[in-house]
Order: C-alpha cells, then sequence, then structure tokens
C-alpha cells in the first residue's frame, strides 16, 4: 500500500508495516487528545521511520495517490490541532 | 475516532476536492487541472523566495544583535578600567541575557533552514508531478472513452492534489515560522537599542550614560594629547602648507 510522509514523499509498504502502523497510529490519536505533545512527536517520528525503512520510495512524477498519509513528526500540538481540524494549517488550492 | 493517519488523509483530501468538481467533460477538466496546477506552483515558487527573504532577513539581524554583543563587552572593559565594577557588571549581565535570547534564535533559524531544504524538496517533486500530468494527459484525452478517462483523471489529479497540499502545508509552516522569529528578532531589537534589556529597565540609561561618560572623557583625554603633540611639532607645518 501507498503511504505518503508528509514533509518527504511517498513510499510503497507492505501489508505487515501497515499493520504496524495502525498500532502507532492509535498510539498517536490517543496522545494527540491527552495533549502529549512529546509522546506525539515521537510516535510520529517512528511512524515516519517505519515507512522509510520498510517502504520503497516513489518516484517524483508517480501519480498514485496515498491510501494513508502520516502526519509531519515535528508538529506541535496547536499545529496537529490546527491541521486535524481541517483549517489554517494547509492552505485552500486555488 | 479513526486515527491519525485517516485524519491526515480525509483533511488532505477535503482540500483539492474542489480541483475535481468541474468533471462534465474530462478533457476541459484536464486542461483546467492543469492550469490550476501551473498557478500553484508559481504561488509555491514565490512562497519560497519570500522565505529565503525573511531568513536573510533574520540573519542580518541576528548578526545585528551579536554586534550588541561585542559592544556591551567592550562597554565592561571600559567600566573595569576606569574602576567602575558596577557598570561592568550590569553590562556582563546585560550580556549574558541577550545571549540567552541569540541562542534561541539561533535554535530556531536552524529549524526553520530544515523546513526551507524540505520545501524545495518538496517543490521539486510537486514539478515533476505536474509535469507528468501535462503529459499523461494528453494521452488520456487521446485514448480512453469519456468515462475511462473520468476514472484516470480523478487518480491521477488526486495523486497531484495529494502533493498539492503537502508542499501547501510546508509553504505555511515555514512562513508562519519566519513570521514568529521575525517579531521575536525585532522584539529584541527595540529592547536593545531602547537599553532595557532584562531587569535594567530603571538603570540601563544611567548604565549607557555612565559609559558613555567614561568613553567620551577618555576620548577627550586623547583628543587632548594628540593636539598637545600636534601643536608641540606641527605649527609651523601647517603654515607651510597653505
Amino acid at each position: 500500500m501507498i503511504v505518503r510522509v508528509m514533509g518527504d514523499g511517498q513510499y510503497d509498504v507492505d501489508d505487515e508495516v501497515a499493520k504496524g502502523l495502525n498500532d502507532l497510529d492509535g498510539q498517536a490519536e490517543q496522545a494527540l487528545q491527552a495533549g502529549e505533545e512529546e509522546q506525539l512527536r515521537e510516535l510520529l517520528r517512528r511512524m515516519a521511520e517505519q515507512v522509510r525503512a520498510n517502504g520503497a520510495r516513489l518516484a517524483d512524477d508517480d501519480l498514485r495517490p496515498s491510501e494513508a498519509i502520516v502526519p509531519p513528526d515535528d508538529l506541535a500540538l496547536d499545529e496537529a490541532r490546527q491541521l486535524f481540524d481541517g483549517e489554517g494549517l494547509i492552505p485552500d488550492l486555488p | 475516532m479513526a486515527g491519525l493517519m485517516s485524519r491526515a488523509s480525509l483533511v488532505v483530501k477535503s482540500k483539492f476536492s474542489k480541483l475535481l468538481d468541474r468533471a462534465e467533460d474530462p478533457g476541459e477538466t484536464l486542461d483546467y487541472s492543469y492550469e490550476k496546477q501551473l498557478e500553484l506552483l508559481q504561488n509555491v515558487k514565490r512562497g519560497i523566495a519570500d522565505v529565503v527573504t525573511a531568513k536573510k532577513r533574520l540573519e542580518l539581524q541576528e548578526t545585528q544583535l551579536q554586534q550588541s554583543l561585542v559592544k556591551l563587552d567592550s562597554q565592561a572593559r571600559e567600566a573595569l578600567a576606569a574602576g567602575r565594577e558596577d557598570l561592568a557588571r550590569q553590562a556582563l549581565e546585560r550580556k549574558s541575557g541577550l545571549q540567552q535570547q541569540l541562542q534561541s534564535l539561533d535554535q530556531q533559524t536552524q529549524q526553520l533552514q530544515q523546513q526551507q531544504e524540505k520545501l524545495v524538496a518538496s517543490e521539486k517533486t510537486l514539478s515533476a508531478k505536474v509535469e507528468a500530468f501535462r503529459s499523461q494527459k494528453e494521452t488520456i484525452k487521446a485514448q480512453y472513452s469519456a468515462a475511462e478517462a473520468q476514472v484516470r483523471i480523478g487518480e491521477a489529479a488526486t495523486g497531484i492534489g495529494e502533493q498539492m497540499a503537502d508542499t501547501g502545508l510546508a509553504i505555511q509552516r515555514a512562513k508562519d515560522k519566519t513570521e514568529q522569529m521575525q517579531a521575536r528578532a525585532s522584539a529584541i531589537d527595540e529592547l536593545t537599542t531602547s537599553g532595557a534589556l532584562e531587569d535594567f529597565t530603571s538603570d540601563q540609561t544611567e548604565l549607557d550614560r555612565e559609559l558613555g561618560a567614561i568613553a567620551s572623557q577618555s576620548q577627550v583625554d586623547k583628543e587632548l594629547e594628540q593636539m598637545k603633540s600636534e601643536l608641540g611639532t606641527g605649527e609651523g607645518k601647517k603654515e607651510l602648507k597653505q
């Protein structure tokens, strides 16, 4: 499955990796809700590392969309909240 | 609630669904979408240029603050040489406060540098995708029926839209960062020039004034010495020159 690591690029990973990602993802969601910034960053960092270490990077001119998107691993808590509210952080396209 | 990955996907996808709205005629959609992509690419390039300019301005400000450090240091030496340890202490304390501010500014500059590098890489990927889209759209138009074309356009546009949102986020964050840093740097700047940094709000002008007085005293002494020596040897020569 194709996974995008935001601020980095797209990778093709196998299902086993995807499963591991889902576990971390659930924990990351909890960290965000609990307001644990360091924990959130650490989890996002680990998710990005898993993808980079086990995935094959897609060429820049590959137009396939991703099935999952890993948010940037250096997000501050308020940035993360803004990002997931869908307001502000990603600007509207023209 | 789903995990963060699906929430991120949802946000990213909602951002470019607009691009696909005009999907009545596939050929038209392709051209329209490509135009929008080029437009965005221009915005991205301008955004990068803005970030680079802002970063240079910040570096300049940092250099000026560094000079303030040097100045405070030499002021402390002057004060000490004039036997005013109290003033020297004030200057050094002020220097230490400024040093801490500068260190944190310096860390942020490094973060900004990393963001800028990611941004440039992201722009490169976006350019490559837009170019791939341009070459594929003619093939899609020529080779597929309307229904098939629709599907392929959908995929290609989704892939591009995703990259647009990613690059857009990188730009936005870099811009936010430069704005924060600019605000911070000019606040430090203002404090330094007004001489009110840290806890020296009331004493500061006094420190500057006293150090200034010492400096001007020694300057006066120096000039007097120079004049004396000139008068001793130079009067005749000057008249000869005229």
